[in-house]
This record gives C-alpha cells, structure tokens and sequence, in this order.
C-alpha cells in the first residue's frame, strides 16, 4: 500500500510551488493560483490522514469544508480583483499602493 | 510494486510536474488551463487515499466552479493586462525571481526534513487505528459514513460554514456590481 509519508512529500512539493507563485508573481490572478496549490496541498494532508479514521471521518469532512471555503474566498477575491482593475486599470500588487485615488 | 503504487506514482508526477509548469509558465491563459490537470491528478490522489467523495467534490467544485471563475475574470480584466504581464516576463530572470526561488527550495527542505524525522506512518494513533478496525478498506463504501457525520457529529460547522458562504457570495455580488457614475 501506498504510504502516508508519500502523501506527505508529495503535498509538501506542492506547498512550495504555490509559495514560490505567490512570491515571485506580478498578477494577482497567478497568486491566486498559488494560494489554490497551497490550499490543495493542506487539503491532500487532511485526506491522506482520514484514512486511518473510519468511523468519524474527521479528515474527510475538513477536506470537504476546506474545499467550499476555497471556493468562497475565491469568488470574493476575484471581485476584488476586478474592483482593483477597474480602478487602476492594472492587477499588479506591487502598482496597487494607493489608498484613494 | 502494486498496481496502486504504479497509480500513485503516475498520478503524484502529473501533479507535481503541471504544477511546476503553472508556476513557470510564460503564457497566462496556458497555465490556467494547466491549473486543469493539477487539480484533475490531485483528485486522482484522493480516490488513491480511499477518499471518492472528496474527489468528486474536487472535480465538481475546483474544476466546474473555481476554475470557471478564474478564467471567467481573466477574460473581463482586459487585454492591457496580459500585454503588459507578457512584457515583464520577456526580461531576464531577475533578483526577484532567484530570491523567491531559494525561499521556496529551502522551505521544501525544511519540510522533507521534518517530514521524514515525524515518520508518520509509525504514529501512536495511526499504528493503533487498524486494532480497533478504523481503517478504511478500499471496499468500503464510505460516501454513508459521510453523510451521517456531516448531519450529526459535524452539524456546527456545517451551518456556520453555510452561513458565511451566503456571506461570501452576498459580498462578491456587492462587490463587483457598477457603481453609479456621479
């Protein structure tokens, strides 16, 4: 059977591809696919364990949870970044240092 | 080496390897799209830790909605955008990008380290769960068990979270609706 600790250098692999995307880009919509890859990873952790969890579940079901919260955040911040665009007309972070205009 | 394995390997490879394309690519719209497998080989990962629920929810939620999304705004916030993005990116691999890079090397570092020290398949808890036969079985059907638990043992966190994500899509259509022009 496939071990834990290969989930775990799995999802460890791509915590830190999404911590370098949100890092190095200069798009928000790329950070925001980082922070989806970091999210995903914490989400592989939390299946991989629920294994060993059969009668609760406890794993699973925060998998589950985790994921409906990803989706929330993700339609906030994408209407955040289509405010930011609409009012500087760029979604570069580091451009967007302006509390009003 | 099992058939399991064999799908493991597969399947972890496809994942981490669109991944690192994602993270270098030059063309936006592409790694959008490449963003497609890495969730697609990430719910294949769940059904490999005996969790098919969740991996539907992924393919429906990720892969439908999410995903959906973020192509959906790309296109609205306008060509300027990606012409100026695809400008930066034709320059030489600056200071910013090698910093970045070393940081996320070393915190993967970091990680395997730790991770191979914790040894997680020797946990207290994780050796003890097969003697009071809470391990799941590959078939078992589990999508019942869920069920029942959401209903009951997760009830709390069920309703707060379906609160706050009626708070959520309440603030996006707040958010991103036009203002009037004075």
């Amino acid at each position: 059977m496939i071990s834990l600790t290969d989930f775990l250098l799995v999802s460890a692999a791509l915590f830190c591809t999404g911590l370098y995307m949100v890092v190095s880009k200069n798009n928000a919509i790329q950070i925001l696919i980082g922070i989806e890859l970091m999210l995903n990873a914490a989400i592989l952790n939390l299946v991989a364990f629920s294994k060993y969890d059969r009668f609760n579940n406890g794993g699973q079901l925060f998998a589950l949870f985790g994921i409906v919260l990803a989706a929330a955040t993700t339609a906030v911040t994408l209407a955040i970044i289509l405010n930011v665009y609409r009012r500087y007309k760029t979604i570069d972070p580091n451009k967007v240092d302006k509390l009003r205009d | 080496m099992s058939m399991v394995q064999i799908f493991f390997y597969v399947m972890s490879f496809i994942t981490i390897a669109s991944a690192l394309l994602v993270a270098t690519g030059k063309n936006l719209v592409r790694s959008v799209f490449l963003f497609f497998i890495t969730l697609f080989g990430l719910a294949g990962l769940y059904v490999l830790a005996l969790a098919d629920f969740v991996a539907i929810t992924q393919v429906v939620i990720y892969v439908g909605g999410i995903l959906v999304l973020i192509l959906f705004a790309f296109m609205l916030s306008g060509k300027e955008t990606l012409g100026a993005l695809q400008q930066q990116q034709k320059q030489f691999i600056s200071a910013n990008k090698i910093a970045s890079f070393f940081l996320a090397a070393l915190f993967f570092v970091v990680l395997v380290n730790m991770l191979l020290k914790v040894n997680a398949d020797k946990l207290p808890w994780v050796l003890h769960s097969p003697t009071i036969n809470n391990v799941i079985k590959p078939t078992a059907n589990m999508t019942e068990n869920i069920g029942v638990n959401l209903m009951t043992q997760y009830l709390l966190p069920f309703e707060a979270l379906s609160i706050l994500l009626m708070m959520a899509l309440i603030g996006a259509a707040h958010l991103s609706r036009k203002e009037p022009q004075p």
